[in-house]
C-alpha cells in the first residue's frame, strides 16, 4: 500500500521551495520580464540566509543563549536583502539599460550560483569541518520549529502541521499574491504592463516602476525559498549545489500553474511529489527506473505549455511583452 | 522657474547613425572597467597585486602546452554550440537548450558506441555515431520548433524543459549501462578496443575539435551571410509579416533552422563523446549550453565575433580557476568573475544604442547656439 501519511509531508517540504521560487517568477513575468535568474536568486537568497546566521551563530559565546526572534530575523533580514540586490541588478540591466532578458537572466543565474557555491565554500573552511558541508543546527531549529501540540495530533497534525514557519508563509504569499493580481487596482495595472506596455503607459501607469516593483518583490519571494532549503529542509546544512536544479523546476511551475499563484500551492506539493516518487515507487533491483521518474515534472510542464497553446483560450497564454524590454519612444 | 515642468536631468534619445567605432568602443571599454571591478574583487580577496592576478589567469590558460591545449579545445567546444544556437538567434527563436542538445547528440554517440561496438568495424561505427548525434540533435531541436511553428508554444520555456528531459534520460542510460556494475558511471567507453573513438588527428588529441570548429565556423558564415536560407533567417527575424508577404514559408524556416540548430550541437556531443571524454555523464556538457547563449548574443550573433568571446569567457574561466586554486579560494570564484564581465558588456549595449543627453549640456548647447 501506497505510505500517503510519510509520502504527503515529504512531497510538501520539496514543494514549498518551488512554490517560493514560482511565486516569484510569476509576479516578474507577470510584469514582462521573464527572469531566468531565478535560480541564481534563489541560491543567494540562501546564501545570504547562511551567511547571518552563521555570524550570529559565530557572535554567540553559547549556542544555548540563542534567541529565538534574533536567529529568524537576521538571516531572513539577510536572505531578504540579497536577493533585492539581485532583483535591482536584473532590473537596472533590463529596465533601464533595456538588456535582453534571456541574457540577463542566465548571466545572473551563472553570478548567483557561483556566488552561493563560493560564499559557501569559503564558510565550510573557515568553520574548519571534515565534512563538506556546513550545518547551523541551533538557528535551523527555530526555523523548523512546528506546532508543539503537531505531533499529538496523529496523521492530521503530520500532514498539515509538522512544517516549519515559512512553509506557511509561503502558501499565504502566493495566495496574497493571486488575490492582488486578480483583485486590486494595482493587480490589474501590473496586469497591464505584462500585457501591453504601451497601453499602459498611455493610462498613466509608470511602467517601469510596476516592472521594478514587481521583479524585485517577486526575487525577494523567490529568495526565501533558498532559504526554506537551506534552514529548514536541509536542517540548516549547506553544501554546494545541493540545491540543484529546483530553481529551473520553480520556472518549470509557473507555467504548470498558467500563471496563477493560487493554482500553485497544490501544484508545487505535485511537482515536489512527483520529484521525490522515485523513492516510493517499488522498483526493486531496477535502479535505472527511478531517474525516469524524475523526468515527469519536466515532462507535465511541456504537456502544459503544448495544450495551453494549443487551446488558445486567452486567459492561460503568457504575458503577451513576455521578455521584450519596453522603451516609449520605440514603434 | 515652475518647479513642475523642470526639465530632467538627463533623457534618452535612441541614437540615429551609429558610428562605426563606437560599437567596438564602448565594448571594449566596458571589458576594460569589468577587468578592473574583477582586479578589485581579486585583491580584496587574495590581496595580491593585480598584476600578478593577471599574470595567474594567463599562465592558468596558456602556461604549458597541455593547458594550451585544454584551453584550445574548451574554446572549441564552446565556439560550436555557439555556432549551434546562433540561426535560431538570428531568426529571434530563443533556444536556451542547446545543453539539452548536445547532451542528445552525445547520449546517441555513446549508445552507438556501446551497442553497436560488437556488430561492425570501426570506421562504419564512427559513421553510425557521426549520424546518430546528428539526428538526436536535430530532433531535440525539432519538436519545440515543430509546436513554436504550428501552435506558437513559447520556445525559451519549451527549449528549457528540454534540457532537463535530456539530463534526465542520461541519467538512466548511465545506470542502464553502468560498468562496474554498481558503480552508476558509464567509465570509460571501449577503452581497451577504442572502438569508435574518433580518430586523433596530427598526434594531438585535442586538434580535431578545434580543426572543427574553424571549419564550421567558416561554413556557418557563409550560410548566414550569402545564402539565401541565411537570408530566410534574418527575414523572419526581422518581421515575420515581412516574411510572409514576400513569400517565406516561416513554418518551414522556423522547423529548418532549428533542426540545423540541433543537429550542429548534435555535433558538438558527438565531439564530446567520441573524441574529448570517451565517457557520458550527466554533466558533460557542463552548462556551455547556456554559456553558448552569451558568447553568441556578446559576438551580436556573428559567427567571426564569437572566436573572441568564447575566447574571452574561456580564459577568463580557467583562468579564475587558476587564481581559486593559487590562491586557496573557492572554484566558483571563476562563476562570480564571469558574471561580473557579463553584466558589464549586457550593460553596455545600452550605450550603443542610445545616447544620454544631460540637462546641462543641453542647456550649454542652446547657449551656444545663440
Amino acid at each position: 500500500m501506497f505510505d500517503f501519511i510519510s509520502f504527503i509531508p515529504r512531497a510538501v517540504v520539496q514543494g514549498i521551495p518551488l512554490l517560493f521560487g514560482s511565486t516569484g517568477e510569476t509576479l516578474g513575468e507577470k510584469a514582462g520580464n521573464l527572469n531566468l535568474g531565478i535560480p541564481g536568486v534563489m541560491y543567494v537568497g540562501g546564501i545570504c540566509g547562511v551567511i547571518g546566521s552563521f555570524l550570529y551563530e559565530q557572535s554567540l559565546p553559547d549556542k544555548a543563549m540563542a534567541n529565538g526572534a534574533l536567529a529568524i530575523l537576521i538571516p531572513l533580514v539577510c536572505c531578504l536583502l540579497g536577493s533585492l540586490l539581485m532583483g535591482l541588478l536584473y532590473c537596472f540591466l533590463t529596465v533601464t539599460l533595456r538588456a535582453n532578458q534571456n541574457v540577463t537572466g542566465l548571466a545572473l543565474t551563472t553570478f548567483g550560483v557561483g556566488v552561493g557555491n563560493f560564499f559557501g565554500g569559503s564558510l565550510i573552511k573557515l568553520s574548519g569541518g571534515a565534512v563538506p558541508s556546513i550545518a547551523l543546527s541551533t538557528t535551523s531549529s527555530f526555523f523548523h520549529a512546528s506546532l508543539p501540540f503537531a505531533g499529538k495530533l496523529g496523521w492530521f497534525g503530520k500532514i498539515f502541521l509538522s512544517y516549519g514557519f515559512l512553509a506557511y508563509v509561503a502558501i499565504a504569499v502566493s495566495l496574497l499574491a493571486a488575490w492582488i493580481l486578480r483583485r486590486t487596482r494595482v493587480g490589474l495595472h501590473l496586469r497591464a504592463v505584462g500585457e501591453s506596455p504601451t497601453t499602459a503607459d498611455a493610462a498613466g501607469i509608470n511602467v517601469n516602476r510596476y516592472k521594478y516593483v514587481a521583479t524585485c518583490t517577486g526575487c525577494m519571494i523567490a529568495g526565501l525559498g533558498g532559504l526554506y532549503y537551506v534552514m529548514d529542509y536541509a536542517s540548516g546544512v549547506w553544501s554546494n549545489n545541493a540545491f540543484g536544479d529546483r530553481g529551473w523546476l520553480a520556472i518549470a511551475l509557473v507555467i504548470f500553474t498558467i500563471w496563477r499563484p493560487d493554482t500553485g500551492v497544490l501544484s508545487s506539493i505535485l511537482f515536489g511529489g512527483l520529484y521525490i516518487l522515485h523513492m516510493y515507487i517499488p522498483s526493486g533491483m531496477n535502479l535505472a527506473i527511478k531517474e525516469l521518474y524524475k523526468m515527469l515534472p519536466y515532462v507535465v510542464t511541456v504537456v502544459v505549455l503544448v495544450l495551453t497553446s494549443m487551446r488558445r483560450k486567452r486567459e492561460d497564454q503568457p504575458p503577451a511583452s513576455l521578455g521584450v524590454p519596453y522603451f516609449r519612444e520605440e514603434r | 522657474m515652475n518647479k513642475k515642468t523642470r526639465e530632467p536631468l538627463f533623457h534618452i534619445t535612441k541614437r540615429v547613425n551609429i558610428p562605426r567605432w563606437l560599437p567596438m568602443a564602448v565594448r571594449l571599454s566596458a571589458i576594460v572597467m569589468a577587468l578592473l571591478v574583477c582586479a578589485l574583487i581579486s585583491v580584496l580577496l587574495t590581496g595580491e597585486n593585480p598584476l600578478s592576478i593577471y599574470g595567474t589567469i594567463l599562465s592558468g590558460s596558456f602556461g604549458s602546452t597541455r593547458k594550451t591545449w585544454v584551453t584550445l579545445q574548451n574554446v572549441a567546444m564552446l565556439l560550436i554550440i555557439s555556432l549551434a544556437v546562433t540561426p535560431a538567434f538570428r531568426m529571434r527563436f530563443w533556444n536556451v537548450g542547446g545543453e539539452g542538445q548536445t547532451l542528445a547528440g552525445c547520449l546517441a554517440a555513446a549508445a552507438c558506441m556501446i551497442c553497436l561496438r560488437d556488430v561492425m568495424p570501426s570506421w562504419l561505427l564512427m559513421i553510425c555515431m557521426f549520424i546518430a548525434s546528428l539526428a538526436a540533435g536535430g530532433l531535440w531541436g525539432f519538436i519545440p520548433a515543430f509546436f513554436k511553428a504550428k501552435w506558437g508554444t513559447n520556445e525559451t520555456l519549451f527549449t528549457l524543459m528540454m534540457n532537463y528531459i535530456a539530463t534526465q534520460l542520461v541519467a538512466y542510460f548511465c545506470v542502464v549501462w553502468e560498468s562496474p556494475k554498481g558503480s552508476g558511471q558509464i567509465g570509460v567507453i571501449n577503452q581497451k578496443t577504442e572502438m569508435g573513438w574518433l580518430p586523433v588527428v596530427g598526434g594531438q588529441r585535442y586538434l580535431l575539435p578545434v580543426l572543427v570548429a574553424v571549419a564550421l565556423c567558416a561554413a556557418m558564415y557563409i550560410y548566414l551571410t550569402f545564402s539565401k536560407h541565411g537570408f530566410e533567417i534574418s527575414v523572419v527575424g526581422e518581421s515575420e509579416r515581412t516574411a510572409h508577404y514576400v513569400g517565406i514559408k516561416v513554418e518551414k524556416v522556423i522547423m529548418r533552422t532549428m533542426i540545423l540548430s540541433g543537429a550542429v550541437c548534435g555535433l558538438a556531443g558527438l565531439l564530446l563523446v567520441g573524441s574529448v571524454n570517451h565517457t557520458l555523464t550527466t554533466t558533460l556538457v557542463g552548462g556551455r549550453g547556456f554559456t553558448a547563449v552569451m558568447v553568441s548574443w556578446l559576438a551580436k550573433f556573428n559567427p567571426i565575433w564569437m572566436i573572441v568571446t568564447s575566447f574571452l569567457i574561456v580564459v577568463l574561466e580557467r583562468g579564475a580557476s587558476e587564481i581559486s586554486t593559487n590562491f586557496g579560494l573557492n572554484k566558483s570564484f571563476s562563476d562570480i568573475l564571469t558574471g561580473i564581465i557579463l553584466f558589464f558588456i549586457i550593460g553596455s549595449e545600452f550605450f550603443i544604442r542610445y545616447k544620454v543627453n544631460f540637462r546641462h549640456a543641453a542647456e550649454a548647447e542652446k547657449e551656444a547656439k545663440r
